[in-house]
């Protein structure tokens, strides 16, 4: 198997560690040694949430380097300003419509930076760049917390494992109530033509 | 051949399971609280959160003493709390295996210092082992276990963050079935009066010996011979990213952090020509290494402060020639981006009560919990924070040291039953006027809602026997009590004032039911537009759920609130503080679930 890294950030109470468990679960399907790190505690208090999670024959550190990510999976689009240095400049960027301005910029001087900005940094950062309107979607299905599942069926149509692993690992996720939204909200990720 | 993605410290779970553990104990801290509630769902151990990590210990090396394996799990600071466990348990030693789990967290990702918990096992006298991964993390609690029984002694395994919140792939294995140890009564041995102590002394430190000649065969320090031009002294996770850097290097990668192989570092550094310790934070090995005559190199390349990353350790070895490709250059003109800290939910009762202390202008002395976000801006309440119950000793001691204005403790309920009660104590005993203002949320809430006395939910789920937090601090002797709800805002700036004026010690109890656990009473409140003209006044209690409106004021130019629909939980904070009643209370609910509740 060839070596993959991924990182995906968000904001806490987004849903950044399931979809990243995901990312692992189906990697471990698809016959790949896993590794996956993330940090819980205060800082999923809504304060920024990182998971980075690597596909590999052998994998030995569990944290990707900057500049090696080759699938950059953003649920906020500051967080993606944030951490756009881990993207390798052969890598691809999902980006989701969704923005959570911090309390900073609401009671203080703190902008929020502009989406021209962001796209123009990530463009220069990545070979490639998806903007998927994942919230747009989500909210069209029903609830805006499918929105990661969104995002992991737009990240799943660049990568050679089989629909049914992800759809298998993402219903295996959540509870029976929630299955059938999950699959439609990964199959529209999964078939949306996304593109810069 | 079973094989699971687990976390370090769900491994650690798997790993007490599978090598026979039959009574675990801990207090929840990040980054180890995921280990007893992964133990807690074995029904063949009991697990107990304990009250604080001292408490913990003593239960699991009373149920070591009794014959059954036992574990009692913690993060770094949690040690220090039980630390005068861990001394004795040192001379006592065991009768069944004792392994105590202990999570350290280079980086403050979720703690009030870097410390480096390796210095407990030459300090106290007992083993140490440290994993590399999820799968290691699992097969050195059994093999801690059958250490302690070996050699009669606790034995402590150590994590970082970045192994206890790592997952890796974990062959799974069944669970090992031991015959209680039976108990016979030994003072000797188990009681630490001088006299036997004094007898336990050598013992202990001929066990060391004996430990440090298992070293140089622990199947856990592993050399790994390549080219011989550099030499790496490493553990934990440091060794995975050291791999990366050198990949043509040689390793001695110790799972045995103490005591440490003389023979086999010797014997290591003969064959390298330059030795080169890559560990996170103090120099430990390299201390030990240079003090065997050995010359090594550590801190001169590495940082001695914070956590290690992949990237971190590659500039580091750039810098210092070590190697000659540099890492990839990143740099974007990102401009400069907000930051964004953790802060109090929206609708937390905490801001309630720091929103009131801050109109009164007082001394804010603050505990460990979600509580301690009260520093943050933009409300910026607290004036000190130190450690578990430290807020209402140095109350205390502010009051007695000539404080020039008011001050009161603020301290959670979990918190308040970990290291509080000895606190009031003495104040109550010592009649130092102090105000103390317990903040019970009814769990513990920062390291995910664990249960705890004063909400008496157990580990499993189950309802314990919940402890009156108000008939406690009756019980101590404070005469002036008041338990006002942290929504009634105008009684608990009343109270607050009454009990900072009383002149005896005084108790405010701030009932904030945590809005994870409890429902929430009403629908969102909206702003209505035309009657706000953008003022900030309700931007300025730091509530998530408020944010800027695209629409701007006519006359001022200003935007106008919004409040997002989704995060609002009805608290009514922004209500009571808009001096143009333009917020709209939202409807009392009649469905009273709590839709945090159901997210999460």
């Amino acid at each position: 198997m060839k070596a993959v890294n991924f990182l995906l950030v968000g904001v806490g109470g987004q849903g950044t560690l399931l979809a990243s468990d995901v990312v692992a679960e189906v990697g471990l399907r698809a016959g790949a040694d896993v590794k996956k790190s993330e940090v819980h505690g205060m800082s999923q208090r809504g304060g920024a949430v990182t998971s980075h999670v690597r596909w590999g024959d052998q994998v030995r550190s569990p944290l990707c380097e900057k500049g090696t990510v080759d699938y950059f999976i953003a649920q906020e689009t500051l967080e993606a300003l944030r951490w756009v240095e881990y993207v390798s400049p052969q890598g691809t960027v999902v980006l989701s419509d969704q923005h959570i301005p911090p309390t900073s910029t609401v009671f203080g001087e703190d902008r929020y930076p502009e989406d021209g900005k962001v796209l123009e940094v990530l463009g220069q950062a990545a070979s490639q760049v998806l903007r998927v309107e994942a919230s747009r979607v989500a909210q069209e299905l029903g609830n805006l917390r499918v929105a990661n599942t969104v995002l992991l069926g737009a990240l799943s149509a660049h990568l050679e494992v089989p629909e049914e692993i992800w759809i298998a690992v993402i219903t295996e996720r959540v509870p029976e109530r929630h299955r059938e939204i999950n699959r439609r909200a990964f199959l529209a990720g999964r078939q949306g033509q996304w593109k810069l | 051949m079973t094989e699971a993605i687990l976390s370090g410290n769900e491994a650690i779970a798997r790993g007490a399971w599978e090598a026979g553990v039959e009574v675990a104990a801990a207090y929840p801290g990040t980054p180890s609280t995921e280990i007893l509630e992964n133990v807690s769902q074995y029904p063949e151990i009991y697990a107990e959160w304990s009250a604080n990590e001292k408490v913990a210990l003593d239960v699991a090396i009373g149920a070591a003493y009794a014959g059954r394996r036992a574990m009692a799990a913690m993060k770094h600071v949690g040690l220090n709390v039980a630390s005068e466990s861990l001394f004795y348990s040192s001379y006592t030693g065991v009768n069944a295996g004792l392994v105590i789990i202990n999570a350290d967290d280079p980086g403050l990702h979720s703690s009030q210092n870097e410390q480096d918990n390796r210095h407990y096992a030459r300090f106290a006298k007992v083993p140490m082992l440290e994993p590399s991964d999820s799968q290691e993390a699992k097969e050195m609690v059994g093999a801690a276990l059958d250490l302690s029984e070996q050699f009669d002694t606790p034995v402590i395994v150590r994590t970082t963050t970045r192994t206890s919140h790592a997952k890796s792939v974990v062959t799974l294995e069944e669970r090992r079935v031991y015959e209680k140890r039976p108990y016979e009564k030994n003072p000797r041995k188990y009681v630490m009066i001088p006299g036997f102590a004094r007898q336990r002394h050598p013992v202990v430190e001929e066990r060391m010996l004996r430990l440090a000649e298992y070293a140089e065969s622990c199947p856990y320090n592993r050399v790994e011979m390549g080219d011989t031009a550099l030499g790496i002294v490493t553990c934990g996770p440091s060794y995975q990213y050291a791999r990366e850097v050198f990949p043509q290097a040689s390793f001695l990668k110790l799972g045995m952090v103490w005591p440490l192989p003389e023979k086999l570092l010797r014997d290591f550094a003969a064959k390298v020509e330059r030795l080169i310790v890559v560990e996170e934070l103090d120099p430990f090995f390299e201390e030990h290494i240079r003090a065997l005559g050995i010359p090594v190199e550590g801190k001169s390349i590495f940082p001695l402060v914070g956590e290690f990353t992949p990237d971190v350790v590659r500039q580091a070895a750039y810098v210092a020639g070590l190697i000659q490709e540099p890492p990839v250059p990143r740099a974007f003109d990102k401009g400069d981006l907000p930051m964004r800290p953790p802060v109090l939910c929206a609708g937390c009762g905490h801001r309630d009560v720091f929103w009131s202390l801050r109109k009164l202008k007082v001394a804010v002395n603050s505990d460990i919990g979600c509580y301690a976000l009260g520093v943050m801006p933009p409300i910026g309440a607290t004036d000190t924070i130190g450690c578990m119950g430290a807020s209402i000793g140095v109350a205390t001691g502010m009051r007695r040291g000539g404080l020039e204005k008011d001050n009161v403790a603020v301290i959670g309920d979990s918190t308040f039953f970990h290291a509080g009660l000895p606190a009031l104590a003495s104040a109550v005993y010592n009649q130092t006027p102090i105000t103390v203002v317990i903040v019970d949320n009814r769990t513990t809430g920062m390291t995910g809602h664990q249960g705890n006395p004063g909400s008496g939910l157990t580990l499993r789920g189950e309802g314990g026997q919940r402890i009156d937090i108000e008939a406690v601090v009756r019980a101590i002797g404070v005469d002036h009590v008041r338990t006002v709800h942290s929504n009634q805002r105008s009684e608990l700036e009343q109270a607050l004032r009454e009990a900072i004026k009383h002149d005896a010690p005084s108790v405010v109890i701030a009932e904030t039911p945590c809005i994870f656990v409890s429902a929430h009473l009403r629908e969102p409140y909206v702003v209505v537009e035309e009657d706000c003209n953008g003022c900030t006044l309700c931007m300025r209690i730091g509530c998530p759920a408020i944010l800027k409106s695209e629409k701007l004021d006519e006359k001022s130019g200003r935007p106008l609130a919004f409040i997002d629909a989704t995060a609002c939980t009805g608290c009514g904070l922004c209500f009571d503080v808009c001096a143009r009643q333009a917020i709209l209370e939202g409807a009392l609910k009649t469905d009273t679930t709590s839709s945090v509740e159901a997210m999460a």
